[in-house]
C-alpha cells in the first residue's frame, strides 16, 4: 500500500509531526529484538544482572550448601522466610529468574559469537586491504630518501615483514610501488577462543550436574562402605541420576588417623588426617590400599572419596538384667566443640526387664575437674585420656510409635533417670536395681565421607584452561597494519615511506614500524631517545 | 633465631613500613597540594606532540627533544619515591620474615594475605614507575590505600604466625592464592586510576580555563590528563582479568580435591565471580560506543568495591568455607 503509505507521511508532515519509522512486520520485529539481544548493550546490561542475581546466594543460607540453616531462617523470620522461600532466594543458583539471566546471556553471547566466528573461518586467507593513498595520515609515519631502487627497498620490506610473521598483500600487476602488509589476527581468534570456551563450560557444568551425584556417610574405624544408595547417610543425585551410575566399589576404613597441634598459639588447631582404606573396584576385583587426606582424595571409577571430617565413636557392651549381651558396638558422637567433646545416645530396646536409654557425652581427654555449669568439657582433642559422661534412663524408648527418631536424641518422656556415672576406658557401670550394666570398652575414631561423581569436570576444566589462553591471546595481541610505499622523485633518488596503524590504540606500534624502517637500504639510524 | 623472633621481626617491619609510608604520603600531598602533576603531564604531551609533528614532517632523523627542565618544586615528589622504595624493600622483608616464621608461604590468614598484597601492589608499582613515568602520579591515592589496607591488617585482622589447618596444606595454597594477590594488586591500581580519572574528566569538561571551583576541581586540577589515567586503567584492569580468571579456575581445581566440588557458590566463590562479571563488563564498556568514559570508569570502581567485599566483606558478614582467615 504505498500510496497509503506516502498519504500518512504526508499527513505526518502535514501535522509537523516527526516522520514516523516504517512498521516492521513480524520477521522484522524479530530480527530487530535478535538484534537488540545480541548487542553488546545488552550483554553489558545482563552482565550486570548476573552479577547482581548471584548476591543473595551468599546473603541467604542455600539449600544446597546448608539446609539445616535455611530451616533455622525460616523458624526464625516465618513471614519473610515464606516469600524470600517462594522467590527462590534459598535455592538462587537453581532458581529459574538466576536461569533466565544467564540462559539469555549464553542466547547473546550465541548470536553474538557464531557470526563472527564464521567470519573469521570466511576471511582465514583474506588479504591485507590496499595501501591507501595518504600515508601521511596514519598515527606512526616515518620517511626518508634513498638511492636504492624501488625493487631493492621493497624486496628488503618484504622479507623484513615475512621475517616478523606479517601476512603480506600479494603484488598486482603493473609496476609496483607500494607493500601492504597485516598481523595480529590471533587477537580476533583468541576473542572468539574465550568466548565460545564459555559456553562449552557452562555445557560442562550442566553435564556434571545432570548425570553426577553427591553422598556423604559416617564410617566408623574398621568398617567399610559400599557404594549403593541404601549406604548413604545423606545422598544428592542430579536429575538424570540412575542407580546404574553408582560405581559398583567399595572400601573398608582400616585406620583413622587425626593429629592435632600440641603446643604454640593455635595449640588443639587441627595438624593433619589420614584415614587408610581398602577398597575394591568391583567386587570381585583385586582389594588395593590407599591413604585418604585432606586435599588428596581416592579416585575410584570415575568417583571420588573425601575425607571430610572427623569425630569420636565410643565403644560399648550393655548387659541387661538377665545378663544377656543386648547391645555391643561402637557409636558416632558429634563433635560440640574444637576439642571434640562430643555427643551421643545409645539405645537399647531389647533389654530385660525395662528398656535402657544413655545419653553419652565423651571426652578424648578428661578434665580433672568437671564445671558443674558446663558440664564435661575434653582439654584436647587428641585420644589422650578418654572418657564418657554416662547418664541412664529406663522406661519406654518409645521406638515402636512409627515416628521416625532422632538417633542423636533420647525421647525420655516415658523414661525415668537411673542415674549418672562416668567411666574410663574398660570400666564397668552395674546399674541399681538389676536392670544390668555397661562397659565402656573404648573410643574409635570415624571418618566424615564425601563421594561425589561429576562426569562433566573435565570438560569444565578444559574450556575453562582454553578461556585462559584465550582471553590473554586476545588482550595481548594487536590487530595492526604496516605500510611502505617507494615514491620515485625523477632525479634518481625515491623517497620511502613506512606507516603504521593498529586497530586499538597502541604504545608498541612507533617500535614496530621503526624495525620495519631499519632494515630498509638507506634508512637512517634512528637516534637512541634518552629521555 | 626461633620462629617467635622471627615474627616479631616481621612485626616490626610492618610497624615501620607504615611510619615510612605516612612520611610518604605527606611528600605526595605535597606535591599534589603544589599542582606538579598536571604539569608534568602537560611537559610529556607536549614532549610526544613534538615528536610526532617531527616524524609527520618527513624528517630523514628522529631527533630528540632535550630533556625538559624540571619544576623546582619537583622535589616533593621525589622525596615521595624514595621513601615510597623504602617502605616496599621493608614490606617485602616483612612477608618474607613472616614467611621465614611460620615455614610455608605467609598467605594462610586474612593479615598475612593483607600484607602480602600491600607488598604486591608496593612492588609492581614501583617497579613501573622507571617505565611509566606517569604512574608516579598516582603516587598519593597508591600510598593512602596500602596505609588503609596495612592499618586493617595490623588493627583488625592480625594473627599471629602458626601452623596451617590441613585444608590449606597444598600446593594449590601458593598457586591460587599467588595469582589472586597479584590479580587484585593490580585490578586495585587500574580502579584507583578510575577514580582520579573521574575528577579529571570533570575538570576538563567543564574547561580547565574557569576557575576552579569546589574540591573536586581542585583535585581534578592537579591530576594528569584523563587520557593518560584511561589507558592506565584499562591496560592494568586488561592484564589482571585472564590471571584472576585463572585464580578462581586454580581455586575451583583446588576445590575439587579439597571439598569434593569445583564450584558450590560459597560465598567467596560468589564475590568473586561477581568481581570476575564487573570487570568483565569494564572490558566490554570500554569498547562499546555511549561506555566509554565515565561510564566505563564507573563500572571500574564497582569492580573494585565488590572485590574488597570478597576480601574483607565475606569473611566478616558470611559463614563459608574460607571461614579460615582468622577474623
Amino acid at each position: 500500500m504505498p500510496a497509503d503509505a506516502i498519504n500518512a507521511l504526508a499527513d505526518q508532515q502535514a501535522d509537523g509531526a516527526p516522520p514516523r519509522q516504517p512498521a516492521l512486520g513480524f520477521t522484522g520485529g524479530l530480527r530487530w529484538l535478535w538484534r537488540q539481544l545480541t548487542s553488546m548493550r545488552t550483554a553489558l546490561i545482563l552482565l550486570f544482572l548476573l552479577a547482581l542475581a548471584a548476591v543473595p546466594g551468599s546473603v541467604f543460607p542455600q539449600r544446597g550448601a546448608s539446609p539445616l540453616r535455611v530451616g533455622e531462617y525460616i523458624q526464625d523470620h516465618p513471614t519473610a522466610g515464606l516469600w524470600l522461600d517462594r522467590l527462590g532466594m534459598f535455592d538462587v543458583y537453581a532458581a529459574p529468574w538466576f536461569a533466565a539471566i544467564y540462559l539469555l546471556l549464553m542466547v547473546s553471547l550465541t548470536g553474538c559469537i557464531l557470526p563472527r566466528c564464521f567470519h573469521y573461518a570466511r576471511n582465514l586467507r583474506s588479504v591485507p586491504p590496499a595501501t591507501p593513498r595518504n600515508l601521511g595520515r596514519m598515527p606512526e609515519h616515518r620517511s626518508f630518501t634513498t638511492s636504492a631502487s624501488t625493487a631493492e627497498v621493497l624486496g628488503a620490506a618484504g622479507t623484513a615483514l615475512r621475517g616478523a610473521r606479517f601476512r603480506l598483500r600479494p603484488s598486482e600487476s603493473g609496476a609496483q610501488d607500494s607493500m601492504a602488509a597485516e598481523k595480529g589476527y590471533l587477537h580476533e581468534l583468541g576473542n572468539l577462543v574465550f568466548h565460545v570456551s564459555l559456553l562449552v563450560l557452562l555445557v560442562g557444568v550442566a553435564w556434571g550436574s545432570w548425570f553426577g551425584y553427591r553422598g556423604t556417610v559416617v564410617v566408623v574405624e574398621g568398617e567399610g562402605f559400599a557404594n549403593t544408595l541404601t549406604q548413604y547417610d545423606d545422598f544428592t543425585p542430579g536429575r538424570g541420576f540412575s542407580t546404574s551410575l553408582l560405581a559398583p566399589f567399595s572400601f573398608t576404613l582400616d585406620s583413622f588417623d587425626a593429629t592435632f597441634l600440641a603446643e604454640g598459639p593455635r595449640r588443639g588447631q587441627p595438624d593433619g588426617f589420614t584415614a587408610d582404606v581398602t577398597y575394591r573396584e568391583t567386587p570381585d576385583s583385586e582389594p588395593k590400599t590407599q591413604r585418604i587426606e585432606v586435599n588428596k582424595p581416592l579416585a575410584v571409577d570415575g568417583a571420588k572419596v573425601f575425607l571430610l571430617g572427623s569425630g569420636y565413636a565410643p565403644v560399648f557392651t550393655v548387659r541387661d538384667g538377665a545378663g544377656d549381651v543386648v547391645y555391643s558396638g561402637a557409636i558416632a558422637a558429634l563433635p560440640q566443640d574444637p576439642s571434640f567433646t562430643s555427643n551421643t545416645v545409645v539405645k537399647v530396646p531389647d533389654a530385660q526387664p525395662e528398656q535402657l536409654g544413655f545419653n553419652v557425652t565423651v571426652t578424648p581427654t578428661a578434665p580433672d575437674q568437671v564445671d558443674p555449669a558446663t558440664g564435661p568439657r575434653s582439654v584436647f582433642p587428641e585420644m589422650n585420656d578418654p572418657r564418657v559422661y554416662l547418664g541412664a534412663w529406663a522406661g519406654d524408648l518409645g521406638l515402636d510409635g512409627g515416628v521416625p527418631q532422632n538417633v542423636y536424641q533420647l525421647d525420655t518422656s516415658a523414661m525415668e533417670q537411673v542415674g549418672r556415672k562416668d567411666l574410663a576406658v574398660g570400666e564397668t557401670w552395674k546399674l541399681p536395681d538389676g536392670r544390668g550394666s555397661i562397659t565402656f570398652d573404648g573410643l574409635s575414631q570415624f571418618a566424615n565421607i564425601q563421594v561425589a561423581h561429576d562426569p562433566g569436570r573435565w570438560l569444565a576444566l578444559l574450556a575453562a584452561v582454553a578461556a585462559i589462553v584465550g582471553i590473554s591471546m586476545s588482550l595481548v595481541v594487536r590487530r595492526r597494519r604496516v605500510w611502505v610505499r617507494v615514491t620515485p622523485d625523477g632525479e634518481g633518488r625515491t623517497l620511502v615511506e613506512v606507516a603504521g596503524l593498529a586497530q586499538t590504540e597502541w604504545a608498541m606500534l612507533g617500535d614496530e614500524v621503526d624495525a620495519v624502517l631499519a632494515t630498509l637500504p638507506g634508512a637512517p639510524v634512528a637516534e637512541k631517545e634518552h629521555a | 633465631m626461633s620462629s617467635e623472633s622471627w615474627a616479631h621481626l616481621s612485626n616490626a617491619l610492618v610497624y615501620s613500613t607504615i611510619i615510612v609510608l605516612s612520611v610518604a604520603l605527606v611528600a605526595f600531598a605535597a606535591d599534589f597540594a603544589l599542582g606538579t602533576g598536571r604539569r608534568r603531564a602537560d611537559q610529556r604531551k607536549q614532549r610526544t606532540v613534538t615528536q610526532a609533528s617531527e616524524g609527520a614532517s618527513g624528517d630523514t632523523a628522529v631527533t630528540t627533544a632535550a630533556p625538559p627542565e624540571l619544576p623546582a618544586d619537583e622535589r616533593w615528589a621525589r622525596v615521595g619515591v624514595s621513601l615510597s622504595t623504602l617502605a616496599t624493600v621493608m614490606i617485602v622483608c616483612a612477608v618474607v620474615t613472616r614467611g621465614i616464621s611460620a615455614q610455608r608461604p605467609p598467605w594462610g590468614n586474612m593479615y598475612e594475605f593483607t600484607v602480602t598484597a600491600v607488598a604486591t601492589l608496593m612492588v609492581i608499582w614501583v617497579a613501573m614507575l622507571p617505565r611509566r613515568p606517569e604512574w608516579r602520579d598516582l603516587g598519593l591515592i597508591v600510598v593512602l590505600f596500602n596505609l588503609l589496607l596495612l592499618g586493617v591488617a595490623v588493627l583488625v585482622l592480625y594473627t599471629e604466625s602458626a601452623e596451617l589447618v590441613p585444608a590449606l596444606k597444598s600446593y594449590w595454597l601458593w598457586i591460587h592464592v599467588t595469582s589472586a594477590i597479584i590479580a587484585s594488586s593490580i585490578f586495585t591500581v587500574g580502579s584507583l586510576s578510575s577514580v582520579l580519572y573521574l575528577f579529571a574528566e570533570r575538570y576538563e569538561r567543564r574547561g580547565s580555563a574557569s576557575s576552579p571551583r569546589g574540591v573536586r576541581d581542585a583535585i581534578g586540577a592537579r591530576l594528569p590528563s584523563s587520557k593518560q589515567l584511561d589507558t592506565v586503567a584499562y591496560k592494568t584492569i586488561a592484564f589482571a582479568f585472564p590471571l584472576w580468571f585463572f585464580a578462581v579456575v586454580a581455586g575451583a581445581v583446588w576445590a575439587e580435591d579439597a571439598w569434593g566440588r569445583y564450584w558450590g557458590w560459597d560465598p567467596k566463590e560468589t564475590w568473586s565471580f561477581v568481581t570476575l562479571v564487573i570487570y568483565a563488563a569494564y572490558l566490554h564498556a570500554r569498547a562499546t560506543a555511549g561506555w566509554r568514559g565515565r561510564p566505563a570508569a564507573i563500572i571500574a570502581i564497582v569492580g573494585l568495591a565488590a572485590f574488597l567485599f570478597s576480601y574483607f566483606g565475606v569473611n566478616i558478614f558470611f559463614v563459608g568455607f574460607h571461614s579460615y582467615g582468622g577474623v
